[in-house]
């Protein structure tokens, strides 16, 4: 393309003090941001949809179908909490799958806005204080979780696995662990000064464990004592055994649906008040 | 002239530093700097890198907190309302942090958003500064795919997307080629003709010069000298400078011979520099001593001038 020098092009001119209210941005920066967040998640639409639905369709097939036939057929269709392993099972990769969705949108693009692009700085420049950039990611993060919450649950709709009914409950569950898996995990993101391999000692020390001791394809209790642990501090044992509950009705003691909120909910509160202060402090240097 | 006067006569702050200092630790990266920014006035910071230069800006952009001193910016103070004063605020960074993942008009898009401006009136505004900015044909590709200078011209059509009161920029053309950089000169000359505040930091003399109607050099976190560029250079420098090379080894020994000549001698790794209201009388009488120099050019003083005298080193280093 050729520069023309001496283009006469000026802009029109009524000026910052009359064209923005800082209002609109103090009051709603965090959407501003949350948009920006989905309108780059759009441009990843066909992977997105790619994980939701094919994920699942793998899983239920492989896990579900493969095993759930063979659990069924030796203990009966009613051998695990008086239900099918198909059902026993839907709860736990429903939690998966919203913890997974949030994860994504809260790692990769944190370490790409603080060291790679730095568009938090961008963001920054304008009246979006640090705070209001951690809750839009959240928003964002939360608008991926439901949507592929939501996929999933269509195809275990499909296979039998869920009810009409329990898709509300389900969804609120498993974004609620993927809510405060995210919190904490953006947190974390946001201390990582470049990517020396964190992101990967996490999915297999922290993530793999969580989804395979978190009592997702048997109960916790089949477990050995000192394996129980795992579970008990992870959202995903919290979320499945909440969603067992709250879906099929698999007994449970009541103090424990209380325990499982709101060791979801505390791990949102410490993850977002800690990410605060360090997009805060980060974006300041 | 009475005080009320000259109220009158002078526009308003626009930024007001009083003693502003920044300390990181027991580092002072900003040492107790006193300027004022008027209304439409182009403002140069010029220094080394590690002059402060880089703080001072971040601290006017609102994004990093004095920790000493007073700043007013836009009436207000950046350490308790930088929302207020950044939504009228424009910053090119020294670094472009455009998305990569999003298209050139993308980019603009959103970042007029996180100013609560419309969709609509975006959509305007959008295409007036990629007119602005010559990129209409580049208004569908993503910024990756851009040049250097193409990014530079899209991050301060960026930073006008809100009609800033001051545009802050912050080396706009480190990095650029000679004729990338003539454009965003020209760009910013248009901007500031139609009153718009500029701050501009920099490494390079000539783009202070075409620039800035003031500038304040800066070197360790202090103010070593401030004015026009005219001025600075006829405080600090003489009308013109002879510069002789006489071979990178004997320079030392050369300039020895030298001393009486001209008002002042600086003697670089090069070269010597010999400071004097007429240059070609110099060069006479360096010829007259019998030395004869492996080149010789006679200039006006420049700003590097100013800088090498102030500071004892050169801007670039």
């Amino acid at each position: 393309m050729s520069l023309d020098v001496r283009s006469e092009t000026k802009v029109n001119w009524v000026g910052a003090a009359k064209l923005v209210d800082p209002q609109v941005s103090i009051r709603f920066g965090a959407l501003f941001v949350a948009e920006n967040r989905i309108r780059n998640m759009i441009k990843w639409w066909a992977s997105i949809l790619a994980f939701g639905i094919g994920n699942p369709s793998l899983y239920l097939l492989s896990i579900g179908i493969g095993v759930g036939t063979l659990v069924d057929s030796s203990l009966g269709p009613d051998a695990i909490d008086g239900v099918s392993y198909l059902t026993f099972l839907a709860p736990a990769l429903l939690a998966t799958a919203g913890i997974q969705g949030a994860m994504d949108e809260v790692t990769w693009p944190t370490l790409e806005g603080f060291v790679w692009d730095r568009t938090f700085f961008s963001m920054n420049s304008t009246a979006i204080t640090g705070k209001q950039i951690v809750d839009g990611i959240m928003l964002a993060a939360m608008a991926r979780c439901v949507i592929q919450v939501f996929m999933y649950e269509l195809c275990l709709l499909a296979f039998g696995a869920i009810t009409w009914e329990s898709i509300p409950i389900l969804l609120l569950v498993s974004t609620t662990a993927g809510f405060g898996f995210a919190a904490i995990m953006l947190g974390l993101s946001a201390s990582i000064k470049d990517d020396d391999g964190m992101f990967a000692l996490i999915g297999r020390f922290v993530i793999t464990p969580m989804f395979m001791f978190s009592g997702t394809f048997y109960p916790i209790t089949s477990m050995p004592i000192y394996l129980q642990w795992i579970g008990w501090i992870s959202p995903q044992w919290h979320a499945t055994n909440l969603g067992r509950a709250m879906s099929y009705g698999m007994p449970i003691e009541s103090w424990l649906l209380y325990v499982h909120w709101g060791l979801m909910l505390v791990m949102a509160v410490i993850g977002i008040t800690w990410s605060h202060r360090i997009f805060v402090k980060r974006l300041a240097k | 002239m009475p005080k009320e006067a000259v109220k009158k006569v002078l526009p308003e702050a626009m930024i007001t530093a009083t003693e502003l200092t920044k300390k990181y630790g027991d580092f002072v990266a900003v040492d107790g700097v006193n300027f004022t920014v008027r209304r439409g006035e182009s403002f140069g910071l010029l220094g080394p890198n590690g002059a402060g230069k880089s703080t001072t800006m971040k601290m006017i952009a609102a994004t990093s907190q004095r920790t000493g001193g007073d700043l007013v910016i836009l009436g207000k103070d950046p350490n308790t309302q930088g929302p207020e004063i950044r939504a009228h605020l424009g910053v090119v960074p020294q670094q472009d942090n455009l998305d990569r993942e999003l298209k050139v008009w993308e980019n603009l898009m959103v970042y007029g958003r996180y100013f609560g401006l419309s969709r609509k009136w975006l959509k305007g505004k959008i295409e007036e500064l990629l007119e602005f900015a010559q990129l209409v044909e580049k208004r569908n590709n993503k910024t990756e795919e851009l040049s250097g200078g193409m990014k530079r011209r899209l991050t301060i059509a960026r930073g006008l997307i809100n009609e800033p009161e001051i545009l802050l920029l912050d080396e706009p053309t480190t990095g650029l080629d000679p004729q990338a950089r003539h454009i965003l000169w020209d760009r910013l000359f248009r901007l500031k003709e139609q009153g718009v505040t500029l701050v501009i930091t920099t490494h390079y003399m000539d783009e202070a010069e075409q620039l800035c109607d003031r500038l304040m050099v800066m070197d360790k976190g202090k103010i070593m000298a401030e004015g026009s560029p005219a001025e600075l250079i006829k405080k600090y420098s003489s009308k013109e400078v002879l510069e002789v090379r006489f071979g990178s080894e004997n320079n030392i020994v050369v300039a020895e011979k030298l001393k009486g000549i001209g008002e002042r001698l600086e003697v670089l790794p090069d070269r010597i520099l010999v400071y004097a209201q007429s240059g070609e009388k110099c060069l006479e009488q360096i010829v007259k001593l019998g030395l004869e120099p492996v080149t010789s050019l006679v200039r006006r003083s420049s700003l590097e001038d100013v800088f090498l005298r102030l500071t004892g080193r050169t801007l670039v280093e």
